[in-house]
């Protein structure tokens, strides 16, 4: 069960924020809001009415529209006509439809130009349409699920600037997020959701995010704090002068790694901030050899290994935490003793010579799900059955087992539950003692400055900007993954002033 | 804990039959619906096909089909496992089939000798076909589907071409078949008397094998675990470590290899040589049976017999007064049939399990040991 008796009640003209970890019944509440998922039981009420939505385009009629986490937008159409898909009976595809989009931009504060490329439009641009579109498409009551996920400490500001016009205008907002400190500074109200139930409604003024912390988890939020440094003066990944350029159908030469050198000692994690998009996808899969350099080398513990296949990297000792676990972490149809071979298919226990081991892969994922507790009946369903949080453990439990020199954890509690998300940080500071080079990416930002020893700044495919984790604060941060940074940020009392270093 | 895996596993092995046992009925139906159309009783053809399928020379008869008809469907489905569609191999395993049968007439070694080196000719010259395929898919992009039905074109052109008087083939006596070089005596296959019921193709071994070897590379080898990956997921299989190009045109070859098998009990136990009227387009026959036996390696046994079965059987109705165009309303009805209930299944499958798991361990979490969300 998702949820059950969940009251709340939204105001108009209001920002309500809807506040639980990560598995707590957020997203199929707001599938219901939206049509998408019909209740067991229970009403909705809108302005007085009771009503049934058995689709989004009955909800859109009742005037509720969704922004997405996800954006759904096509890159080769224009803002226009990315506003006007789908839409076009209600004000055409020509001047009508433009003359509203600008009055709705206008009168919201958005920004936004009709006649640009989406594909040339950045993330929060591209929030801004996705808002627009709702907007065009008549809605007065906004859902936002984790509309601050993508975006820069800066960006959202700039986005709490427009949920704030539109509730002047006296729109309302449905707020989803799970970071605290964005809720309390937007919100008129929150509701707090665990386990699928509403928990509580606080006002902002008075609370503070240790406070809904506790509502929200029943206990206190786990923090990514590392102790003591345990970085030593071994090098165990070196990247020199690393390039990578794509040339995409027009012929244009795109450059998306751009002379990226560092080095990864041994029980050193270096993280890698940057808003998505900038390159670190790449960079992490030149590293496990899925593309190919246009120039460059990667050493791993003094060997040359820029251009050894994949497998053998992992042989070698690289474990791999990636991005998109769906995408390349996981078999979703197939079992988890499978999925526990995956990536290892040629290491003990999982083969012997060019046989499987069949009893051994079975026999060390039940050790997996023991030591890493993974929630689940069984070592034989699929994975796709599995929560994300405990997907994710498996993964992690797996390229753990395999005793790697280096591990490359991209987004590594993202989609995780609290629970997990304090385990799966438990074990990269454990392996992290034991003298593992870690190479962290993350967007969430504290994960990052709490776990690293060293930190970098990507943007553009190039590392712009370096930060002392101890010091420095994510708007900092922020400042340098939009450009208007670059090289060595210092901590200042004030703010997040910009400052060159000679050094670079 | 255990006890909800199993149940889950058999479910699953449930769900397996259900859906080809759904699309049987399905066609039963529609061909029930057929022949009352027809203004024909369509129970007493059922009862006909029965008794007529299952008399010992039909017997004989369903197994040496299904021995080419299985061959086919491995082929087939070792493409579908990497999620490769290799319509070619209609037109791998004639020109395989041709090529052997000049090598064949041209061989006067001793049967122990010509008998593996006609088998290999087949299988080689089925995966250079089917690699050409593969080496486009991989290097130029080329959708396998697109190049593979090409090439089945290809290749009939050029048997047309080579099997003429003078060229690789010659005019057998009686003045009005032109054929390969027929086989020795010594160069035939073995095959087992059944007395009165016929001949049953020795070759029935090698395609026991066959599915033998194909179930346990897929299952427990490593090459097999990669091709697998690659199947069910290009990016987790490119992340793990698995060469994608590479394997594509490891199983183009493969697929290719045991295409050029599907000729050669009929070459080897009895035509024994390539004529005009070699069987064609047992290619999309093996497409049929591997869907059919969803691409395991007793299924697609059982599907192959279904087919033999089918096809002896018909025949028998035109005798009847019934039409033979039937065959092609059962199989094409099965096939669709099929295609859908697997659909269905599988999802439903899914999405019972996922519900399961998620009971299971929202159960788990109400006793107070548990501390964190599992939803």
């Amino acid at each position: 069960m998702a949820n059950k008796d969940i009251d709340i009640t939204v105001r108009t003209g209001t920002v309500h924020a809807l506040c639980g970890e990560n598995g707590a019944g957020k997203s199929t509440l707001m599938k219901i809001l939206y049509g998408m998922q019909q209740p067991d039981e229970g009403t909705i009420t809108v302005n007085g009415e009771t009503v049934t939505f058995n689709n989004p385009a009955d909800a859109i009629a009742r005037g509720i529209g969704m922004v997405h986490q996800h954006f759904m937008l096509a890159d080769n159409l224009t803002v226009l006509e990315n506003v006007v898909l789908g839409a076009e009976k209600l004000y055409g595809i020509g001047a009508k439809a433009r003359a509203k989009i600008k009055e709705l931009s206008d009168a919201y504060g958005l920004n936004v130009r009709p006649d640009v490329l989406l594909e040339e439009l950045g993330v929060a641009d591209r929030q801004r349409v996705e808002i627009l579109k709702v907007l065009y498409r008549g809605a007065k009551t906004l859902i936002l699920d984790e509309p601050t996920a993508v975006l820069v400490p800066q960006e959202v500001e700039a986005l709490f600037d427009n949920l704030r016009e539109l509730k002047a205008e006296g729109l309302t907002v449905i707020f989803i997020s799970h970071k605290l400190g964005e809720v309390l500074s937007v919100a008129d109200e929150i509701t707090v959701i665990r386990r699928g139930t509403t928990v509580g409604t606080v006002e902002p003024a008075g609370t503070t995010t240790k406070q809904l912390a506790e509502l929200m988890v029943g206990s206190e939020l786990p923090t990514p704090e590392t102790e003591e440094s345990t970085v030593t003066d071994v090098p165990l990944l070196k990247l020199d002068g690393l390039r990578l350029a794509q040339t995409d159908l027009d012929g244009v030469e795109r450059i998306i790694l751009d002379d990226i050198s560092f080095t990864i000692h041994k029980g050193e994690v270096l993280g890698i901030a940057g808003v998505e998009g900038n390159g670190q996808s790449e960079l992490v899969e030149a590293i496990m050899g899925i593309r190919a350099l246009n120039a460059g080398a990667i050493a791993l513990d003094g060997t040359d290994i820029s251009h050894v296949p994949t497998r053998r990297r992992r042989e070698a000792g690289v474990g791999y935490i990636p991005e998109d676990r769906h995408r390349h972490g996981l078999l979703l149809e197939a079992p988890l003793w499978e999925n526990r071979i995956l990536g290892h298919v040629t290491e003990k226990p999982n083969s012997r010579g060019q046989l499987l081991d069949i009893r051994g892969a079975r026999s060390d994922t039940e050790r997996i799900i023991e030591a890493y507790d993974v929630r689940t009946p069984g070592i034989d369903v699929t994975a796709a059955s599995l929560s994300g949080g405990n997907q994710q453990k498996l993964i992690v439990g797996r390229e753990m087992s395999h005793e790697p020199k280096l591990l490359i954890a991209a987004h590594p509690t993202r989609g995780v539950d609290v629970g997990a998300q304090a385990a799966i940080w438990d074990h990269i500071r454990d392996a992290r003692r034991e003298g593992l080079a870690v190479l962290l990416i993350s967007a969430d930002l504290d994960e990052l400055i709490g776990l690293s020893d060293t930190l970098r700044v990507m943007y553009r495919g190039r590392l712009v900007a370096d930060a002392d984790p101890a010091t420095i604060t994510p708007e900092e941060l922020g400042s340098a993954m939009t450009g208007a940074a670059t090289g060595h940020l210092e901590h200042t009392e004030d703010s997040a002033e910009d400052h060159e270093d000679d050094a670079r | 804990m255990n006890k909800l895996t199993q149940r889950i596993d058999k479910e699953r092995l449930l769900l397996a039959i259900a859906a080809p046992l759904l699309a049987i009925v399905a066609a039963l139906v529609v061909t029930t619906l057929v022949i009352l159309a027809t203004g024909k009783n369509p129970f007493d053809a059922f009862s006909d096909m029965v008794t007529y399928g299952t008399a010992s020379d039909s017997q004989v008869y369903i197994l040496n089909k299904a021995t080419t008809y299985y061959l086919a469907g491995v082929a087939v489905a070792i493409g579908f496992r990497m999620n490769l569609f290799n319509i070619g191999v209609d037109g791998q395993y004639r020109i395989a089939a041709f090529f052997a049968a000049v090598l064949g007439g041209a061989l006067t070694t001793p049967g122990w000798i010509s008998i593996p080196l006609i088998i290999l000719c087949a299988m080689g010259t089925g995966a250079v076909w089917a690699g050409i395929a593969g080496v486009l898919k991989v290097t130029r992009g080329v959708s396998e589907v697109i190049s593979t039905i090409m090439l089945n074109a290809i290749a009939t052109a050029i048997i047309a071409y080579l099997l003429q008087p003078g060229k690789l083939a010659e005019l057998q006596a009686g003045g009005t078949v032109v054929s390969t070089k027929p086989l020795r005596s010594s160069s035939y296959f073995f095959q087992i008397d059944t007395g009165p019921a016929g001949e049953l193709w020795g070759f029935i071994f090698i395609a026991v094998l066959v599915g033998i070897a194909y179930w346990f590379v897929l299952g427990r080898t490593r090459f097999g675990f990669d091709l697998r990956t690659v199947g069910q997921s290009e990016s987790a299989a490119a992340a793990s470590g698995v060469s994608v190009k590479k394997m594509i045109a490891t199983s183009m070859l493969i697929s290719g290899a045991i295409a050029g098998l599907i000729g050669m009990p009929t070459l080897l136990n009895d035509s024994h040589q390539f004529s005009n009227d070699f069987p064609t387009g047992i290619g999309f026959t093996g497409i049929a049976i591997a869907l059919l036996g969803r691409n395991n390696p007793v299924g697609i046994a059982l599907g192959a017999l279904l087919w033999g079965f089918l096809e002896r059987t018909t025949n028998h109705l035109e005798f009847q007064g019934y039409d033979k165009e039937i065959l092609g309303v059962i199989q094409g009805v099965i096939v669709l049939c099929v295609v859908i209930a697997y659909e269905v299944v599988r999802r439903y499958g899914l999405k019972r399990q996922q519900q399961r798991v998620g009971a299971e361990l929202a159960a788990q979490a109400a006793a107070p040991t548990e501390k964190q969300e599992v939803a």
